[in-house]
């Protein structure tokens, strides 16, 4: 069967990744390359990358690194930030992404995701979505959990899927950086009204929270997380025995 | 020298770079002479399954692609790249491939049950069947590679090397004499999918 994924999420900005980044046996913490081959080395069954640049000499520097981890590693790679027309798609697909993650690009054009999974499949687009609970309505934030819009998300997310996307990272403002766990009940909501992969993430803060995600919710396919895997507060074959020994199915 | 068949789907820039990894010389072309040329072929694919075809045949590569399997030219498919070395697909109506393989192109969903996502996406164990294959001789039985398909290989028992399950047993990789294919992506698939490619790319036979 299937198995539960454990993706890090690394973001880079000018080159470099930022968040805390807390590692001993690299020659250099901060440098994408060597931090996706170690994750890659080391039982992530899948890498994020996110383009946090602002300024276009970034981005051709984010496409440069890009490439070179592309180059370096043998597992699954999804690049988001930043994504607002098909050649964005085209842009990132050409330096060695499989997958695709669009978040304000498809609230500002939600046709994006259908012309993008027209063009490269369904498998490829991945929407991501920043959460935030509102008078007890998940509601959808914008560039980068800043900015509210009207928009409920379960609705919204399936208004994606429908559209095209293949698969959905679901990012709870709520629980992010608490450290207190996944957000269950709202990954319950989406993991119920959509039939793609749902990807975790925000909350998670040791190995447990993982075991209590793909416990609780069966139908969430994987859980993301970034400065737990950056600073080893979790380091991922300790996290997958774990699972392993809690009867969840993962790659080692 | 190993050429990766370029005739417009997909990305093939991880696949070159595996193959770099595991010492094969390989090239990216759409050059028939090239082709005919190298000691082995490989087949990618992304996409949908008529849009590829068309597109190999528009190129002309389809002819050449079975002329040298039929002179014993090792070639492997490789995701949609294996689906369309077989006989016929039922994706978005039905569709002629290579014929290479005997057997048909259905969905998953047709086998799966109810309650699973479609595509099968995600790492999965090989289940071996009782057929030998060299491209798994540095693999062992259960080790995991990477699926993302929404269709798969049926009526093709006698070529099947391996299953994975996904609420049915679903083909995984086949092989046809000199003819293999995966349905899982090996340049995305870690060690185990890189000494698949390894194994593939060795000399000899």
């Amino acid at each position: 069967m299937i198995t539960k994924r454990i993706i890090p999420c690394l973001d880079v900005r000018d080159g470099r990744v930022v968040k805390g980044v807390n590692f001993e046996g690299l020659s250099d913490v901060s440098s994408p390359v060597e931090l996706a081959k170690f994750y890659s080395d080391n039982g992530a069954d899948e890498l994020v990358f996110y383009d946090i640049t602002a300024s276009v000499e970034g981005r051709a520097l984010f496409t440069d690194i890009l490439k070179k981890v592309a180059e370096t590693i043998f597992i699954p790679l999804t690049v988001g930030g930043g994504i607002n027309t098909v050649d964005d798609f085209d842009r990132v697909l050409k330096c060695g992404a499989d997958k695709v993650s669009v978040n304000s690009g498809a609230l500002k054009n939600p046709n994006l995701i259908y012309e993008a999974a027209k063009k490269y499949g369904n498998q490829c687009v991945v929407i991501s979505a920043d959460v935030k609970r509102e008078d007890g309505k998940f509601t959808v934030y914008a560039k980068g959990g800043r900015e509210k819009t009207d928009l409920e998300a379960v609705s919204w997310i399936k208004k994606c899927v429908d559209m095209g996307a293949g698969e959905v990272v679901l990012n709870s403002i709520d629980t992010d950086g608490v450290k207190g766990g996944f957000d269950l009940e709202m990954l319950d909501a989406v993991c119920n009204a959509v039939n793609v992969p749902v990807i975790a993430s925000g909350g998670a803060g040791k190995k447990e929270d993982f075991v209590e995600l793909f416990t609780k919710i069966p139908k969430a396919d994987a859980g993301l997380a970034a400065s737990i895997f950056h600073f080893k507060e979790v380091e991922i074959p300790d996290l997958k025995r774990t699972l392993k020994e809690n009867g969840i199915l993962v790659r080692i | 020298m190993i050429a990766i068949i370029d005739y417009g789907v997909g990305n093939l820039f991880s696949l070159k770079s595996s193959l770099a990894y595991v010492g094969a010389d390989a090239c990216v072309t759409g050059d028939s002479e090239k082709i005919k040329t190298a000691d082995k072929i490989i087949l990618p694919g992304v996409g949908a399954f008529g849009d590829a075809v068309k597109k190999l045949k528009d190129a002309r590569l389809d002819e050449v692609i079975v002329s040298e399997a039929k002179k014993g030219k090792p070639i492997m498919g490789i995701c949609l790249g294996m689906q369309i070395l077989f006989d016929k697909s039922f994706e978005y109506g039905e569709y002629s491939g290579l014929g290479l393989i005997k057997g048909e192109i259905r969905p998953i969903s047709d086998v799966i049950g109810e309650n699973l996502k479609v595509p099968h996406i995600g790492w999965n164990s090989l289940k071996f069947t009782d057929k030998k294959s060299k491209i798994f001789k540095y693999i062992n039985d259960g080790d995991f590679v990477y699926f993302v398909h929404s269709y798969y290989a049926s009526n093709c028992v006698e070529s099947v090397i391996a299953n994975a399950e996904y609420g049915a047993n679903l083909t995984a990789a086949v092989q046809c004499g000199n003819v293999y294919g995966c349905q899982f992506h090996p340049e995305k698939s870690g060690n185990t999918g890189l000494n698949i490619l390894r194994a593939f790319c060795e000399k000899g036979e």
